[in-house]
């Protein structure tokens, strides 16, 4: 299994797709405080893991599929669609990592320092996601 | 709405906007590609708001909403999981799909509110 990290990839997105991105999590984020506000931290809690900025995500994933497959004069729509079922898929496991997060902001948050019960909640997020990644790509 | 509260959302805006695309540049540049999914799912929204709500409603009231947001986690986890199946095995538009599949997160994230937050 080989990881890598490709920067030509950020040639492929147009400023129009990076503000967008940053205006609907802006969005989401602004959306999560309200609710919060509105309904307590109960309900609010259940938005900071709304997955808001996922359908642009995908969707600008097959975006870059389609015009890379049509410079070169075919049509990439399914692979596209195909390329955006896999990250959705990795994000699946990045979900698992977010109950991990939230478990480890709930435990730790009462008992430890801001700064420390956020790094743990981080650690956590990153292991677990991580190794569900890695398991399922083993299967 | 009183102009510290609105400075506060705009601030969170900000906050979480940086954030989101932060994360979705890694996702960008990653391989292979569900590697880089697994970005999509970094708590982004949490890291915005949480240093800020810690600030001023205290640390239990976070650790509550850290409660909530393993259930929020859970919906998401079945709302990725629909896309992806549908994605694969029917190719429509990834907009129409992952947007019209939005209501899979309500339904789960509404069950596990019913069942084990309230």
């Amino acid at each position: 299994m080989h990881i890598s990290v490709d920067f030509a990839k950020l040639r492929m997105t147009t400023p129009a797709d990076y503000i967008s991105r940053f205006v609907f999590g802006g969005l989401v984020t602004v959306a999560a405080t309200l609710i919060a506000n509105r309904f307590g931290p109960v309900v609010g809690g259940l938005f900071l893991a709304f997955p808001g900025i996922l359908p642009p995500g995908l969707t600008l994933t097959e975006k870059h599929v389609v015009e890379k497959k049509a410079r070169s004069g075919g049509s990439g729509t399914r692979f596209g669609r195909a390329e955006a079922s896999v990250e959705a898929a990795g994000a699946s496991t990045g979900a698992l990592g977010l109950i991990a997060f939230g478990l480890a902001v709930w435990k730790s948050m009462p008992v430890y320092p801001l700064v420390s019960s956020l790094l743990i909640a981080l650690s956590a997020w990153l292991i677990v996601s991580f190794a569900f990644w890695w398991v399922r790509k083993r299967l | 709405m009183g102009s510290a509260i609105l400075m506060d959302l705009v601030f969170r805006f900000l906050i979480g906007g940086s954030v989101v695309s932060l994360f979705s540049l890694w996702g960008d540049v990653l391989k292979p590609k569900s590697l880089g999914g697994v970005f999509a799912g970094a708590p982004t929204v949490a890291l915005a708001t949480i240093v800020l709500t810690a600030n001023k409603s205290g640390a239990n009231y976070v650790a509550i909403e850290g409660r909530s947001m393993m259930g929020g986690a859970l919906a998401f986890f079945a709302y990725a999981c629909v896309v992806s199946f549908i994605l694969m095995r029917f190719r429509p538009s990834t907009l129409k799909c992952a947007s019209l599949a939005i209501p899979v997160w309500g339904i789960v994230a509404f069950a596990a509110w019913a069942i084990w937050l309230r």
